[in-house]
């Protein structure tokens, strides 16, 4: 018992003390439960106003302004034309810059201005992103608004996450791993290649999970791009034009004031989404996995 | 001291007149490395200061001296392992078989191949056994399996660790105890066939019968290996070294031969500490 509280004054102070404690967990449970209730309500709405409307027709056909007869093919196809763009873009320069940046970049002012200006960079609204897309690559670039503009534009808009995250995923290899490398004579590249990366991977695929999913969402871009939501033919590779689900979903909700059943279409299109994000983690999840239980 | 400084002077004159004949040549296999006025800082922190020293082939070299009194830093300048640090400068030479390391045109991965280092915490890769060994070999282009199987099995013999693992060669390396891993990254440095072991106080998370372990290995690798071994550890030095150099403060107080440093050091600092009065 400590020495200078008596009794009366210990057990007093103990109890505050747990009691304290219990509301704290009560608050930090309900905080919990916030994101879990929201998330209930989104999914639940959701569901019920688009869940009928989800069937062969709606998923492979072409789009219509007839409700009845709409197909969102053409905007599913969009958006995994610019995922085959924005996955290899992302990944090749995001973990390369990270691996620069980490390893081989001496630690200065040059360093500096490139780390501070990736941090900038991240933070930077995506209609911004939209702009600089539709100068650099649909006028200076001539590329008009197709599949390579759209996809090189949301690669840029997810570039500073994922090279953050890569940039965390090196620094939590442990250095005596590389050491027991550099010390055998091995290059720098070697290191990498046969230590570091394989260690840092599973980190790396999580941070490019989360900007996939970013790309994969992002709206504001592609309105600034011109992207339409009104596209009748299918595209067929990076110099088509093409629609993607977010502009699907978002024309469908502003015109729902005009045909009702819209709005049922963009909850539709809004489940086909999620599911299709839901696939490309699990394949990241699963590409994560086997390599964190090779050895 | 004195000793040192004509052998320094003498290698000097050799590597002047290298190659004129056939007699310089024998005399200068004897030294490995050879240490002159080198200097050494980290950004403002001047580490080592005006280190000579000639180390000898095949024979342990023990490197003693308190904390932080730079004898880490001293071997990892001597596979060039400290230039991992930002900020490191350094002035003088060391010379490798008559060549200056620290000179820009020797290649760290020559050196570092040549060159091996066992560090302080065993640091196995999280691959199998079999896979760590194999490593060094293989990033200097070795592919064929027969060749690497008969590496693996050389190189855990010398490191007297195969008897334990070779039944679970393709296991997880982080299944070996502390001892057996530390055996596993001598094995490993072996398999490169380096010249020189350096030895970052390879004992020094280990239980003593480990310790013990790596102290025979360390006896019987002599007789092919030349090694320079950092430990605080002065029973130690004594045990197993041939030649013990004291550092304090950046500073080599006294160097020569160890039966003489533990039996009759030349200057009273050494005296003080291998007697345990500071450090």
């Amino acid at each position: 018992m400590l020495s200078k509280l008596d009794q009366q004054q210990y057990t007093k102070r103990m109890n505050n003390r747990i009691r304290k404690n219990s509301v704290l967990q009560s608050v930090f449970f309900l905080s919990a439960l916030f994101g879990l209730f929201v998330l209930a309500i989104l999914i639940i709405r959701v569901v019920t106003q688009g869940f009928g409307w989800i069937d062969m027709d709606f998923l492979t056909g072409r789009l219509s302004t007839d409700p009845e007869r709409a197909g969102i093919m053409g905007a599913i196809l969009g958006t995994l034309w610019v995922m085959i763009v924005v996955i290899p873009v992302t990944m090749i320069v995001g973990v390369g810059t990270a691996i620069y940046l980490e390893l081989y970049a001496k630690k200065g002012k040059f360093q500096a201005s490139i780390q501070t200006n990736i941090s900038n960079l991240a933070g930077v609204p995506s209609i911004v992103y939209g702009l600089l897309g539709l100068t650099v690559f649909v006028r200076l670039m001539d590329l008009g608004n197709v599949v390579l503009a759209g996809g090189l534009t949301l690669s840029l808009l997810v570039l500073p996450i994922l090279i953050v995250a890569a940039q965390e995923a090196i620094r939590a290899v442990p250095s005596h791993l590389a050491e027991a490398s550099y010390g055998m004579g091995a290059t720098k590249w070697q290191t990498i290649q046969r230590v570091i990366l394989p260690a840092a991977l599973p980190s790396i695929l999580t941070g490019s999970i989360l900007s996939l999913s970013r790309a994969i969402g992002e709206t504001a871009p592609l309105t600034v791009l011109g992207i339409p939501a009104l596209l009748i033919p299918f595209p067929n590779g990076f110099f088509d034009t093409f629609t993607a689900l977010p502009m699907q979903i978002y024309y469908w909700t502003l015109d729902s004031s005009l045909v009702a059943e819209y709005a049922n279409l963009a909850a539709a299109t809004i489940i086909v989404l999620l599911v299709l994000l839901f696939v490309l983690n699990s394949v990241a999840i699963f590409i994560r996995n086997k390599f964190q239980h090779r050895y | 001291m004195s000793v040192v400084m004509m052998e320094n002077k003498m290698t000097v004159q050799l590597n002047q007149e290298k190659e004129q004949s056939a007699g310089t040549a024998i005399e200068e296999k004897d030294v490995v490395f050879n240490t002159k006025e080198l200097n050494l800082w980290y950004s403002e922190t001047h580490a080592l200061k005006n280190i000579n020293l000639s180390i000898n082939e095949k024979e342990v070299t023990a490197i003693i001296g308190p904390s932080g009194c730079g004898k880490s830093t001293y071997i990892k300048t001597l596979n060039r392992m400290v230039e991992l640090v930002p900020g490191v400068r350094t002035t003088g030479e060391i010379t490798y078989k008559g060549k200056n390391i620290l000179d820009r045109s020797f290649r760290v991965e020559d050196l570092r191949t040549q060159v091996g280092m066992v560090f302080q915490k065993p640091n196995p890769f999280p691959k199998s056994i079999y896979e760590n060994i194999v490593y060094g070999p293989k990033i200097h282009g070795i592919r064929n399996k027969k060749i690497l199987d008969e590496i693996v099995e050389q190189s855990l013999k010398g490191a007297y660790i195969w008897d334990e693992v070779k039944d679970r060669l393709h296991e997880n390396a982080y299944g070996l105890s502390g001892g057996q891993q530390q055996r596993l990254c001598i094995a490993r440095c072996l398999a490169v066939q380096p010249d020189v072991i350096l030895m970052d106080e390879p004992t020094s998370a280990l239980d003593p019968k480990s310790t013990l372990k790596i102290e025979e290995l360390i006896q019987q690798l002599k007789k092919d290996y030349s090694i320079i071994i950092v430990t605080h550890n002065m029973q130690q030095a004594a045990r197993i070294s041939d030649k013990t150099a004291f550092f304090l403060n950046g500073e080599v107080i006294e160097f020569g031969d160890t039966n003489t440093i533990f039996t009759n050091p030349s200057d009273s600092r050494t005296e003080d500490y291998i007697s345990g009065r500071f450090g």
